[in-house]
């Protein structure tokens, strides 16, 4: 199962190759999903990882050692349910249908997490600030 | 003056409902029941229709008196929590708009703006009991000598509180696209490029003045749920334009009427009353508002039991023709598309979504319902309908809504 996580660079790792390491040493599968890397900086990646008879443990405790945090992206998206009135101003600019309203009659929009990519769009144009993504 | 078979009274009505018989039922469920019963059965049997709609509007505020200080102040500048309100009227009273934002928002200079706090923000956190940072300024009279005032203050300590709403309810809205070739952010929220995407704006079925097109029963004096409280139709909104082009069945295939609604601030709730930041556009107020339509004859029952299959919205071009003001209309589309989810715009499929909460508007509608049928809530009977004609010819701007 492709699990979707945030790593977090330390700005002395910008110029490492840490990516290729995970693919390259410990054998993993790697969908960048977003990156932002700026020099000086710190970085960050939200990717999905799949073991595919690679070595998970090895890995994470690669990152562990270089300094590279680690965080499930669950964690880090968070919807503020007593916010949300349902406008569904999310749902058309949502990228990934994470946000998307199931039952037309309803109209309530459901978040759904592991569709999620913390583009962070629906932070900007949820007009009631019901959406928050914790990095930095 | 037309004979109908089913004639009830405001007065008769409202002794049902002070009696706990009165029969009432949300403008969604007097759809199945006409359709079901025929007109005149379902206004004998049904008294009331509920509506509700839940959606910012624009063009809100309150009428706030905070109350003299010692010594007294003619306040002429005021900031509540850094939100300028105006302060040309007597001496402690000031007017919150909800549109104004602090006044160290970068606004659009960091575009699109965010505008993450402002009047509706305020009026949110007084109503949610929260105590908000009061600035006042004065030039100095022999009568109120005192040139500055800085306190805390909650909406419970201020003397009056009254929301005052010139143009709420709008009465069908535009379903805003963008033709142009960048995402443009409007009150109508962010719209992608090439027409990817449709925003409407109103509760279709369930909304106020699509349930009673033709003002039959609403009026200076109508009795309506408020944010949370009760409030009142106090007169024609501002832009209220009834003379716009109108289906068979009455309702206008544009924003047409609108409604100036006033209610007692401290009574209301922040569920109903809540702070909006519309990213590029500015704040605002979303306002839930509902409501009830007395079924004095079959023609009530009729208009009532109106679908969203009936009800049209024209799509917009926000691109390019709402800031030009063209006034060119791509085309009409029902409420019943537009809430299926999906419109075709040029032989495109593209999703369609409303800024109006659906979940909320059906809570107030049954809100209200519960309130009229427990007989908290008394039906007012208008002292003038709102006029169906316009006064004179429109202004020259008759595509330019908000």
């Amino acid at each position: 199962m492709p699990k979707k996580l945030v790593l977090h660079f330390p700005p002395h790792l910008i110029d490492q190759p840490i990516t290729y390491r995970l693919i390259k040493d410990f054998g993993l599968v790697v969908n960048i999903l977003r990156a932002r890397i700026t020099p000086r900086e710190w970085g960050r990646m939200v990717v999905e990882l799949t073991e595919d008879g690679g070595r998970w443990q090895d890995a994470m405790d690669f990152l562990a050692e270089a300094g590279v945090g680690v965080e499930p992206l669950a964690r880090e998206v968070l919807r503020h349910e007593e916010r949300c009135i349902h406008c569904t101003a999310c749902v058309a600019p949502c990228p990934t249908k994470a946000l998307d309203v199931p039952d037309r009659y309803l109209m309530e929009v459901a978040f759904d997490q592991d569709r999620c990519i913390a583009c962070e769009i629906c932070q900007k144009v949820c007009p009631y600030q019901a959406m928050e993504i914790l990095f930095d | 003056m037309a004979h109908f078979q089913v004639n009830k009274t405001y007065q008769e009505i409202n002794e049902k409902i002070k009696k706990g018989q009165a029969v009432v039922v949300t403008a969604e469920e007097i759809i199945g029941i006409v359709r079901k019963k025929g007109e005149v059965a379902a206004a004998r049997e049904v008294d009331v229709v509920t509506t509700g709609t839940f959606s910012p509007m624009c063009s809100s505020g309150a009428f706030i008196n905070f109350g003299h200080s010692q010594p007294p102040i003619k306040a002429a500048r005021v900031w509540l929590n850094n939100v300028p309100a105006y302060a040309g009227l007597a001496a402690v009273d000031v007017y919150l708009g909800v549109t104004e934002p602090t006044t160290d928002d970068p606004l659009n200079k960091v575009y699109p703006g965010e505008f993450k706090y402002g009047g509706g923000h305020v009026i949110q956190d007084l109503v949610a009991g929260k105590a908000v940072h009061l600035v006042a300024e004065a030039y100095g009279t022999d009568c109120y000598p005192n040139k500055r005032l800085e306190r805390q203050i909650t909406l419970a300590e201020t003397v009056n509180a009254i929301l005052c709403n010139p143009r709420n309810a709008y009465q069908n809205y535009n379903c805003a696209v963008n033709l142009s070739n960048r995402t443009i952010y409007t009150y109508m929220g962010p719209l992608r490029p090439r027409g990817a995407n449709a925003n409407f704006c109103t509760s279709g079925q369930l909304s106020p003045l699509f349930n009673d097109p033709c003002y039959r029963t609403l009026g200076i004096g109508t009795r309506i749920f408020l944010g949370g409280g009760v409030g009142y139709a106090v007169f024609p909104g501002t832009q209220h334009h009834p003379g716009k082009p109108r289906g068979d069945n009455g309702v206008p295939l544009g924003p047409a009427g609108t409604l100036m609604v006033l209610g007692d601030l401290k009574q209301m709730s922040a569920r109903y009353l809540i702070g909006a930041s519309l990213l590029g556009y500015g704040c605002s107020l979303t306002v839930g508002l509902g409501v009830p339509i007395p079924l004095l004859n079959e023609e009530m029952a009729h208009f009532c039991a109106v679908s969203d299959e009936e009800i049209f919205a024209p799509v917009v071009d926000y691109g390019y023709d709402y800031p030009a003001g063209t006034g060119r209309v791509l085309g009409q589309v029902s409420y019943a598309q537009l809430k299926a989810g999906t419109i075709m715009l040029d032989g495109k499929e593209i999703p369609a979504v409303p800024l109006s909460s659906f979940v909320r508007a059906r809570e107030i509608a049954d809100l209200l319902k519960g309130w009229i049928t427990a007989g908290r809530f008394l039906l007012g009977e208008p002292v003038e309908l709102l006029p169906l004609a316009e006064p004179r010819p429109p202004v020259d701007d008759p595509h330019r809504d908000s």
